[in-house]
């Protein structure tokens, strides 16, 4: 036997990767791999953090070429109007090709019932499967982490679903080394997860590093909130708030950014990217534990969601 | 790479590397406690997943929080009380981001200990100091060793209940080196820990000062996470070309792909695989910035001097270390499906960014991890969990590295050409760096395999 650990002093050579460019290398590989097996890729995006994260890595994965991809927002008609406009722009900006699969349309026609609660995150999933079946993609980009949710965290990183968009997982295909296996059937296709090994932590720092524009919604700012189960809710036409319900006045800002109906803002003063930082290291909350009201419905809720074709 | 334009983050956060481990054993020898430990030490679970740890340790009447639960996914393992797969899990500390492959334990799921180990840089395998080394030690040593991984860690727990005895720890520590250098195995460090008590795991244990090396997660931030880049043949598979033909960019031709191991510099000659043509590397892009060298594991597109065909599935690699290409591919296998794999099977070979089809014509044996590496010679079939050999013949060459020598160029998966399932995890040439399996030898076809 050979021992070669150098104990005691620092071991990393010159050419060990920092994390973030290690993260940033293994995501490029991915959107590189559905570029070159898949015919009809798209990715999701919403104007959120993880997706503006996406477009960026694919944007630098594709350079000095166009990205090979169009995009694809499920609106919930209860999204954040600044986002909207951040997605608009976003767009504009890099000659993208927005498809939008309106969750409004869906119920103004009667396909999709409102709920109960007003929460529409759940009603977005039949818009999405419908989209990629009448627009034919076989491979859709999403955001989701491992770090986010432990449903989340058996997934893979090419993540096949059959023609209703469900996910199974006890038949997930193993992915070994960095070979990812894309074959699926006519109908079928491949949700793709690029981000899967990061955190909240280092989209964040990578964010910084990068200087990537976000939505303003992200950093502090007076908002009128009430609050409903432990969150504050924006106040607005999607239905809040209720009798007593009391609507004030608040320094807050976002952590994710979702259907208003159930994203909620967390108290903070972090105005900018090194603050949120700093307030994201020291946080005791889950990202989607501090803020997505969706999560909290049942021990299995994502797994649920993720089985129906959630993202 | 890309210039850090904020200095407040740049230092202490970007400065970590990240190390990929995978853990080894069973629910009895204190695994999910081990990892609980970690993670809930390193205070990466956060207080909303504990609480939901308490709230369903209660409903399933346990008095207190069950960390295990932390690393159980799925209702449908909760509801059977089994882990069915991999998680992955994550923590840092300020020296290190850690990504832990975390497997079960049992016999029949040597396919999960195989998939987590194949991006592992390390491997912990747990064993009970009240019992030592089992057969399931030995099962779990032997797939680090057959991965290739190159560091392996030894953590003897529940020293607590053996009184932290060093004659106990010594013993178990010198078996295991033994047997998992016997097998290859480069770098082994032993660790006596108490996961329950946290003992050596986090904090140094204040009951064993006969012990004088470092705990386990300070085994993990200083184990070495790249190779010696010089001793690692280059090698370039292409995954697309970029070819913008846009007024600003009207000739630009590149070749996007990542490293897979090695370094490649401005100037080196290569050989595009598998046509043999030979060029030279005129440019290196890494992500937008213009370098002269550029190593694994970096996402680079490479700019050449001639106009050749190359395109996705070819493998570039410097003209002096090129491997040789081959339609004979013989390889030890781990069989990931319930659909088993016979003589005369036809399937898809994935090599890097190639897939091409492939006929199964010889499974020479079949390997039993837990009894001292028995083969079985010529097996009907190679069944799900099933370690083995295959002798495959594709249709097309394939520039196929040994596997000792690149994890990722020495790979491969097989694929039911059918539905597309993963069929197979392939690892070409033999299996076990230091101990030559003897059926292996017997069968004596080298035609055409000349590592």
């Amino acid at each position: 036997m050979t021992t070669t650990v150098a104990h005691g002093g620092a071991t990393d050579s010159p050419y060990a990767l920092s994390h973030l460019d290690a993260l940033e290398s293994e995501a490029v590989h991915i959107f590189r791999e559905v570029a070159g097996e898949f015919e009809r890729p798209v990715v999701l995006f919403s104007g959120g953090k993880d997706s503006i994260l996406m477009l960026h890595l694919a944007l630098k994965a594709f350079a000095p070429a166009a990205v090979p991809f169009s995009l694809l927002h499920v609106d919930t008609g209860h999204n954040f109007p600044e986002v909207l406009e951040f997605r608009d722009r976003t767009v504009a900006e890099h000659s993208l090709r927005l498809h939008v699969a309106s969750v409004q349309d869906y119920i103004d026609d009667g396909r999709l019932r409102e709920r109960p609660d007003g929460t529409r995150n759940p009603l977005q999933t039949v818009p999405l499967t419908d989209a990629i079946r009448e627009l034919r993609f076989d491979a859709v980009f999403g955001g989701g982490r491992r770090d986010e949710e432990k449903a989340r965290a058996k997934e893979r990183v090419f993540s096949l679903r059959d023609e209703f968009s469900q996910w199974d997982p006890r038949r997930q295909r193993p992915e070994l080394w960095q070979l990812y296996n894309g074959r699926h059937a006519p109908g079928e296709h491949v949700r793709v997860f690029p981000l899967s090994n990061w955190t909240e932590l280092d989209v964040w720092q990578y964010i910084a590093r990068e200087d990537i524009a976000l939505p303003e919604i992200y950093f502090a700012h007076e908002r009128e909130v009430f609050q409903r189960s432990g969150m504050w809710l924006t106040a607005g036409e999607w239905g809040g708030p209720k009798d007593g319900e009391a609507v004030e006045t608040r320094l807050v800002r976002y952590r994710t950014v979702g259907d208003m109906s159930c994203t909620g803002a967390v108290d903070s003063d972090a105005t900018t990217l090194d603050t949120v930082i700093a307030e994201i290291a020291a946080s005791r909350l889950t990202e989607r534990g501090a803020t997505r009201a969706d999560d909290k419905m049942s021990e299995a809720a994502m797994e649920d969601r993720k089985r129906e074709g959630y993202f | 790479m890309t210039s850090t334009t904020s200095p407040i983050t740049a230092e202490a956060l970007s400065a970590t590397t990240l190390l990929r481990f995978a853990t080894a054993g069973s629910v009895d020898d204190g695994k999910s406690t081990l990892v609980g430990r970690l993670l809930h030490d390193s205070k990466s679970v956060l207080t909303d997943q504990l609480e939901a740890v308490e709230r369903a340790s209660q409903i399933r009447g346990h008095d207190a929080p069950d960390l295990a639960l932390l690393t159980d996914g799925l209702r449908a393992e909760r509801e059977q009380g089994i882990t069915i797969d991999v998680a992955y899990r994550y923590f840092a500390t300020p020296r290190r981001r850690f990504i832990l492959a975390d497997t079960p334990g049992h016999v029949q799921y040597t396919r999960n200990m195989v998939t987590g180990a194949s991006t592992a840089e390390l491997a912990v395998v747990l064993v009970d100091a009240r019992n030592g080394v089992v057969e399931q030690t030995r099962r779990h040593a032997a797939v680090a060793a057959l991965l290739r991984v190159p560091h392996v860690v030894l953590a003897v727990n529940k020293m607590d209940l053996v009184d932290y005895a060093e004659p106990v720890f010594a013993a178990i520590a010198e078996e295991f080196t033994a047997y998992a250098a016997s097998l290859g195995v480069p770098d082994i460090t032993a660790i006596p820990i108490s996961a329950l008590a946290g003992d050596n795991v986090v904090e140094p244990s204040a009951h064993m000062d006969w012990y004088g090396g470092p705990t386990v997660l300070e085994h993990l931030e200083t184990v070495p996470v790249s190779h010696d880049l010089a001793a690692c043949p280059p090698r370039f598979p292409v995954q697309y070309v970029i070819r913008p033909q846009t007024a600003g960019h009207p000739d630009y031709r590149g070749y996007a792909g990542r490293i897979a191991s090695g370094m490649l510099r401005v100037g080196d000659p290569v050989t595009v695989l598998p046509s043999g043509r030979t060029t030279t590397i005129t440019g290196i892009d890494v992500l937008g910035t213009s370098v002269d060298t550029a190593w694994a594991p970096q996402s680079v597109t490479l700019l050449l001097a001639d106009d050749l065909d190359v395109s996705r599935g070819d493998l570039i690699a410097p003209t002096a270390s090129a491997p040789a290409v081959t339609q004979d591919v013989r390889a030890t296998v781990c069989h990931l499906h319930e659909r088993a794999l016979r003589v005369g099977s036809r399937v898809l070979l994935k090599h890097g960014t190639r897939t091409v089809k492939a006929l199964v014509k010889e499974l020479p044996y079949r390997i039993d991890l837990s009894h001292g590496l028995a083969h079985e010679n010529d097996p009907a079939e190679l069944a799900v969990n099933d370690i083995g050999a295959v002798v495959l013949r594709t249709a097309e060459p394939l520039p196929i590295d040994a596997y000792a020598d690149s994890r990722l160029t020495g790979s491969f998966l097989l694929i039911d050409p059918a539905d597309g399932t993963t069929l197979t995890a392939g690892m070409a040439g033999e299996a076990f760096a230091a101990q030559p399996p003897p059926a292996a030898a017997a069968a004596g076809d080298d035609e055409g395999w000349d590592f």
